[in-house]
């Protein structure tokens, strides 16, 4: 299992003539196999930005990508090989669908790595199975399923692929609560499954607490908080402070700091947030 | 990246150009090129040239700009120069050789062709570098208004273009997300012949299609949650004005055609 490792990466937008934009500043992080990385930050931050380093859609303007030690900008194949270890599923993927069936789209990712038919079918078959899409629905137009298959339809085809590292770009992002809780769990199912890597770009705090083991917040182009989960979320208040959004349950005991109260700030799920509360108040507050 | 392609070449500015109306502007510039064909002999057309140095100073367009608009049509100019010196074989032989004649009228007359095309070239330029896409397409409708009479929907025509204008960096945008994301699953848009290469481009264009009719849906149903109907009884946000700017302008190209017939009647035809 791969190891992704960014070395001080700087991305700037921009042609020669035109204002350039720094939307990725001096970025540096290693990501151990088998780890769910979160990603969180304002809109504009450069997530979208840096995570198309990872397979090598963006050529970086200083700095190196290493997948396994190895700098995945070294040669063609390098970068090619790079592109079906990691990859990467973009946001609103279901705008991506062209194959006459479902199946075919979905096979589109492992017919380009020239594997055998046989091998597609299994993975074909594996990745519906993982977005649980029925059969019956693999050989219908993509364009006639409801939205939320549509992007299950669109997540298959990149994990088909069966990358190393699945990298995903909000993959929930215009979603219903139940479309949302479908999409996370069988990431999370294809992680235990599989053992990958995940990287998550989310917008909710909540999901990156609940199902991260890292977390790394971006601000203007640049890393502001890198961690683990609990690192990251004990700095309730310069999360704030950067205008995002901290978990419901921060927010809380943020307020009771604020009003005086001697409290934790550093918790962020459910549990955590009872617990401290009996601490506070002990078991008579429960009544 | 595809996105830095430039569309149009609007430069944003104060100058007397950029505020005149746009349909004068338009006029004036169809009346530039009409006198440019008009000219008849180096003094005309010197006049006509230095007509267009002066609008491109009060228009503050800076002249790299310019130049750099001429680049797509070097080779026409070059191609046009070239034939016109080798093929008049009018005028005192300076030079032969083989099929090759090279005459006194030759050089006058590819240096004059090539003049006309330059200026012909910048001042269309200009128009652009100082009118919004969207000025021009209203510009063009009012001028166009009377073809109403003989049923043109001259309207919907402008419309059309403003949309059209309106969508390329959109579409664009879109074609660099649907590659990256074809590109992210393995797609080859590089190698192969020339079949392989348009085979790989249809998992680019069958998204782009299906995103461009979503869009013109959901546009179609936006205008006419606001009711749109057509030109019918419209009036504009912005309306557009004469003022005594344009009357000015309008009274020095009339100078200006006039000084041409003048001086393609005092000096002698090369043409
Ligand atoms: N192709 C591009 N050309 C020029 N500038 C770009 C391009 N793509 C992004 N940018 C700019 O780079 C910056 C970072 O953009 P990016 O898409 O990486 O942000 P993001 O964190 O993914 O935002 P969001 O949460 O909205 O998806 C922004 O200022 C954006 O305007
Ligand atoms: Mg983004």
């Amino acid at each position: 299992m791969a190891e992704l490792e960014v070395r001080s990466l700087t991305h700037r937008y921009g042609a020669k003539h035109m204002p350039q934009v720094t939307a990725v500043k001096d970025v540096s992080l290693r990501v151990q196999a088998g780890e769910l990385l979160g990603v969180i930050g304002h809109t504009g931050s450069g997530k979208s930005t840096l995570i198309q380093h990872f397979n090598g859609l963006l050529t970086p303007t200083s700095g190196e990508v290493l997948l396994d030690g190895e700098n995945i900008f070294r040669d063609k194949q390098a970068t090619r090989a790079a592109r079906f270890r990691v990859g990467l599923c973009f946001q609103y993927p279901e705008y991506q669908l062209f194959e006459e069936t479902v199946y075919k789209d979905i096979a589109f990712g492992p017919r380009n790595m020239q594997l055998p038919q046989d091998e597609i079918d299994r993975r074909v078959r594996r990745a519906a199975q993982f977005v649980e899409l029925p059969d019956a629905l693999l050989e219908k137009s993509p364009f006639d399923l409801s939205g939320g298959e549509k992007r299950r339809a669109a997540i298959a085809g990149v994990l088909a692929m069966e990358p190393e590292i699945l990298v995903l770009d909000e993959p929930t992002a215009g979603l219903d609560p139940k479309g949302r809780e479908t999409i996370l769990s069988l990431v999370a199912d294809y992680r235990r499954q599989t053992g990958s890597t995940v990287i998550l770009v989310s917008h909710s705090m909540e999901d990156i607490a609940r199902l991260a083991t890292k977390a790394l917040v971006m601000n203007r182009g640049e890393v502001a908080l890198y961690g683990t989960v609990d690192e990251v979320f004990s700095q309730g208040e310069r999360l704030v402070a950067m205008g995002l959004d901290v978990p419901a349950v921060t927010r809380i005991f943020l307020s009771l700091r604020e009003r005086g109260l001697p409290v934790r700030t550093d918790v962020y799920t459910l549990e955590q947030g009872a617990a401290e509360y009996l601490r506070l108040f002990g078991k008579g507050a429960r009544a | 990246m595809i996105r830095d392609v430039a569309i149009g070449q609007y430069l944003p500015g104060h100058s007397f150009l950029h505020k005149m109306d746009a349909r004068v502007k338009i006029v004036c510039t169809l009346a530039f090129i009409i006198a440019i064909f008009l000219c008849k002999n180096f003094w005309s057309l010197g006049l006509m040239v230095f007509a267009a140095l002066v609008m491109t100073l009060l228009s503050r367009v800076p002249f790299g700009q310019l130049l750099r608009s001429l680049r797509p049509v070097a080779f026409i100019l070059l191609f046009t120069a070239i034939l016109n010196l080798f093929y008049t074989k009018a005028g005192n032989v300076l030079w032969h050789w083989k099929i090759f004649t090279l005459t006194d009228r030759g050089i006058y007359t590819a240096v004059f062709m090539a003049v006309r095309i330059l200026s012909l070239i910048s001042v269309s330029a200009l128009l652009t570098f100082t009118t919004t896409p969207t000025a021009l397409t209203d510009g063009i409708e009012k001028l166009l208004s009377p073809l109403k009479l003989v049923k043109v929907p001259v309207h919907s025509l402008a419309m059309m273009m403003t949309l059209a204008l309106r969508f390329i960096p959109t579409l664009i945008e879109e074609i660099d997300r649907i590659m990256s994301a074809q590109k992210a699953r393995g797609a080859d848009l590089e190698t192969g012949g020339f079949i392989r290469r348009a085979k790989a481009l249809l998992p680019i264009l069958i998204p782009l299609f299906v995103s461009a009719f979503r869009r013109a849906y959901d546009l179609a149903y936006a205008m006419e949650c606001r009711c749109y109907r057509g030109g019918e009884g419209r009036t504009r946000m912005k309306q557009m004005r004469m003022g005594v700017r344009d009357g000015v302008a309008i009274a020095l190209f009339a100078a200006l055609t006039a000084g041409i017939f003048l001086l393609n009647h005092f000096f002698a035809h090369l043409i």
